[in-house]
C-alpha cells in the first residue's frame, strides 16, 4: 500500500442470486450471477477515475462495494491505508464520513419531507453531534453558498427546486462533511443539457477547491470525457481496459472500448 | 413533393391555476415522405406536447388553435385532413393507421402481462378496416402471420420465439423493436418517435437508429424524431427544429444548423453538450422561464449573452438566415429569399 493511494481494491467479487436462484431458495449451488468479477482498482488523491459501462456491466454494484454499502463475497478494500472491510463501529463511521455519494436522480434521492437545512445538516448531526445549532446552521449556509444556492434555500423543500438545483442540494449534502472521496453515480444523466453542463462545471470547481478525489460512474463517454483523468471500461463485471483518459478515448486498445466509442453519436464539427 | 404533414401556426393551451399557458406556441413545419425532422429541446419546451397534439392525445381541458394538415390516404375528395379539428372517432381511425408513435420507455408502454405476439396482433386487429363487415376479415392464423411479419420488419431476431415471450423477458433494445413493430403494424405514413433511444445503451441505440433509418427509406415514412440529444439528431435527421418555451426558435438542414447555429439558444446548447473531444463546456446561464411567466419579448432574452434592449420589446419573427435556414432572433441579418415561383 503506497502513501499515494487513497482507495485500493484487490480482487473484488460480488455475485447475486439469479431470478431462478431466488425462487429455488438460497441453498448452496443455486444459480448465481457475478456482478463484480475480480476487480482491482487504485485511486490516487485528486484524480477522477471514471468507470464506464453499459447497463448490467456491474458499475453501480462496484461503487456500492467500494463504499461498503454492500459486502463483497471476496477481496480487499483499503481506504487511506485502513482495511475498510475489517472496520467496525466508530472506526467505520470515521471512514464513512470521508467517502460520500452523489446520486443520479435528484428527484428520488432527496427526502421530500425535510427542508434543505435539515437535509444538508443531517450528516453533520450524525457525524458531529457536538456542534451547536448555530454552528451547524453556519456550515450548512456556507456549503449551500459554495454549490451555488443562497442561504435563502434553507427553509425550502425539495419540490420547490428544479432538477439542477436539487442536484446541487445533493452535492451540498455530500460535501458538508468535507469528505476526501466523492462517488458520483450518473450525476448528470437525469438533467437537461444546459443544466448538466452547469453541474459538471460545479463538480470540476469543487474538486479544485476541496482537493476532492472523484469516482465517476457513468454510461456516457462524452460526460466521462469532460471530467475523467483515468477511465476504466467495465463489461460483465470486469475491467476490460484501464488507462489515462486521453489515451483510452483517442487510442482504445480493447475492441469493446472501440465499439462503445464508435456508437457515440457525435455532433458534426 | 407534397408534404405528408403541414403544420400551420399550431398552438396548444393548457389551464393552470395561474391561467392559460401555451406549451406549444405558433408552431409551423412541414414533413415530406421519406424525410426525418428532428425536434430538439430541453424538458418543458413543448416537444412532447406537440407530438401529442398531432395524435389527438392532449390532456383533458386543453385548447388547440391552428392547423395540422395530413395528406391522409382515406381523406376522400379533399385529399387532406386537419388533424387538430377532428373528433374522437376520426382520431381513433387516424392513430396507428396514418400516424404511428414510439415512446421513450418501452417497458412502460408495453403491457407486462401479455405476450409480445398478442400485443402486436392487437395492434393489427385494431386497425383492420371495418372488420366484421364484408366477410373478408382475416382469421386468427392470418393475423398471427402478419404479427410475425411486423416483428421481422423491425428486425426482431427469432420472431416466433419472441412472440411467445413476455416484455420482461426481452432486453430494452428488443422491447423497443417490438414497439416499432406495433407502431408500424397498420402501415402508417408518419412515425413520431419521442426519445426512442434515451433509455437504451449506446450500442443498442445505434442499432435502433439504424433500424429507423432503414424503415424510413424502405417504407417512405415521414419521421418526426423528438430528442434532447444533438448527437443523435445529427445522425438521424435531415432537418432540425429547435424548440424553446413552446416556440420553434431555429430550423434548417441539420448539418447547417449544427455547424452554423444562428439562434443564441442553439449555440448555447451546442456549447453545453459534452462531446468525446474534451473541451471547456459553457453552461447556459439561468434557467428556462416558466410558461406562466414568459418574458414579453424573446423568451431566451434573459439568458442570452447577446441580448439588446429591443429583444425584450416583442417576440422576434423567424428570419431567413440562409437558404431554408430560419432563426427567431433579431440579430439575424435576413437574406432576401430567392423568388423561384
Amino acid at each position: 500500500m503506497s502513501e499515494a493511494t487513497l482507495l485500493e481494491a484487490r480482487n473484488l467479487r460480488k455475485s447475486f442470486l439469479t431470478a431462478a436462484g431466488v425462487f429455488a431458495g438460497a441453498s448452496r449451488g443455486a444459480p448465481r450471477q457475478a456482478a463484480v468479477d475480480g476487480v482491482n482498482l487504485d485511486l490516487a488523491p485528486g484524480e477522477t477515475l471514471a468507470i464506464v459501462g453499459e447497463s448490467g456491466s456491474g458499475k453501480t454494484t462496484l461503487a456500492r462495494l467500494l463504499l461498503r454499502l454492500i459486502e463483497p463475497d471476496a477481496g480487499e478494500i483499503r481506504f487511506g491505508g485502513r482495511d475498510l472491510l475489517a472496520a467496525r463501529g466508530a472506526e467505520l463511521r470515521r471512514l464513512r464520513r470521508e467517502m460520500q455519494m452523489v446520486f443520479q436522480d435528484p428527484f428520488a434521492s432527496l427526502n421530500p419531507r425535510l427542508c434543505v437545512e435539515a437535509m444538508v445538516g443531517e450528516p453533520l448531526e450524525i457525524h458531529e453531534p457536538a456542534l451547536s445549532r448555530a454552528t451547524r446552521r453556519e456550515r450548512v449556509g456556507a456549503i449551500l453558498e459554495t454549490v451555488g444556492l443562497g442561504a435563502d434555500a434553507m427553509p425550502r423543500y425539495p419540490h420547490e427546486f428544479s432538477g439542477g438545483q436539487r442536484q446541487r442540494i445533493g452535492i451540498a449534502r455530500a460535501l458538508v462533511l468535507r469528505p476526501r472521496l466523492v462517488v458520483a453515480d450518473e450525476p448528470v444523466s437525469a438533467l437537461d443539457v444546459s443544466v448538466g453542463a452547469q453541474i459538471l462545471e460545479l463538480l470540476q470547481n469543487l474538486q479544485r477547491e476541496f482537493s476532492l478525489t472523484y469516482l465517476l460512474i457513468s454510461h456516457s463517454l462524452p460526460v466521462v470525457a469532460q471530467l475523467a483523468t483515468r477511465i476504466a471500461v467495465m463489461r460483465a463485471g470486469k475491467f476490460v481496459e484501464v488507462g489515462v483518459a486521453e489515451h483510452v478515448l483517442a487510442q482504445p486498445a480493447h475492441p469493446y472500448t472501440r465499439a462503445l466509442l464508435a456508437a457515440v453519436p457525435e455532433v458534426p464539427a | 413533393m407534397a408534404p405528408l404533414l403541414d403544420v400551420c401556426q399550431l398552438t396548444v393551451e393548457l389551464p393552470t391555476p395561474s391561467g392559460w399557458v401555451r406549451p406549444v406556441n405558433d408552431v409551423s413545419f412541414q414533413l415530406a415522405p421519406g424525410e426525418t425532422l428532428g425536434l430538439v429541446g430541453e424538458s418543458g419546451c413543448g416537444k412532447t406536447m406537440l407530438s401529442l397534439a398531432l395524435m389527438g392525445l392532449l390532456p383533458p381541458g386543453a385548447r388547440r388553435a391552428g392547423e395540422a394538415w395530413l395528406a391522409a390516404r382515406n381523406a376522400g375528395g379533399a385529399g387532406r385532413l386537419n388533424v387538430v379539428a377532428l373528433g374522437d372517432r376520426e382520431l381513433v381511425a387516424l392513430r396507428g393507421r396514418e400516424i404511428g408513435m414510439v415512446f421513450q420507455e418501452p417497458m412502460t408502454a408495453l403491457n407486462p402481462v401479455l405476450r409480445i405476439g398478442v400485443q402486436v396482433e392487437e395492434a393489427i386487429r385494431a386497425h383492420l378496416p371495418h372488420s366484421g363487415r364484408g366477410g373478408s376479415a382475416p382469421g386468427p392464423g392470418e393475423i398471427g402471420r402478419r404479427a410475425l411479419q411486423a416483428l421481422e420488419r423491425a428486425a426482431v431476431p427469432e420472431p416466433q420465439l419472441r412472440a411467445r415471450q413476455f416484455p420482461h423477458q426481452l432486453s430494452g433494445g428488443l422491447r423497443q423493436r417490438a414497439m416499432i413493430a406495433m407502431a408500424l403494424a397498420a402501415d402508417p405514413q408518419i412515425l413520431i418517435a419521442d426519445e426512442p433511444t434515451t433509455a437504451l445503451d449506446v450500442t443498442v441505440q445505434k442499432q435502433i437508429l439504424e433500424l429507423l433509418a432503414r424503415l424510413r427509406r424502405e417504407l417512405g415514412l415521414g419521421l418526426l424524431f423528438i430528442t434532447h440529444d444533438l448527437g443523435v439528431v445529427a445522425q438521424v435527421a435531415d432537418r432540425l427544429a429547435v424548440m424553446y418555451a413552446g416556440r420553434i426558435v431555429e430550423e434548417g438542414p441539420v448539418v447547417e444548423v449544427l455547424r452554423r447555429p444562428r439562434h443564441p439558444y442553439t449555440e448555447g446548447l451546442l456549447r453545453a453538450s459534452p462531446q468525446l473531444r474534451r473541451r471547456k463546456l459553457e453552461p447556459i446561464a439561468g434557467v428556462v422561464p416558466r410558461l406562466d411567466a414568459l418574458p414579453p419579448g424573446c423568451a431566451f432574452e434573459p439568458r442570452c449573452p447577446y441580448r439588446r434592449a429591443e429583444c425584450a420589446a416583442a417576440v422576434p419573427e423567424l428570419r431567413l438566415a440562409a437558404p431554408e435556414h430560419r432563426a427567431r432572433c433579431i440579430l439575424v441579418e435576413p437574406v432576401v429569399e430567392e423568388v423561384t415561383r
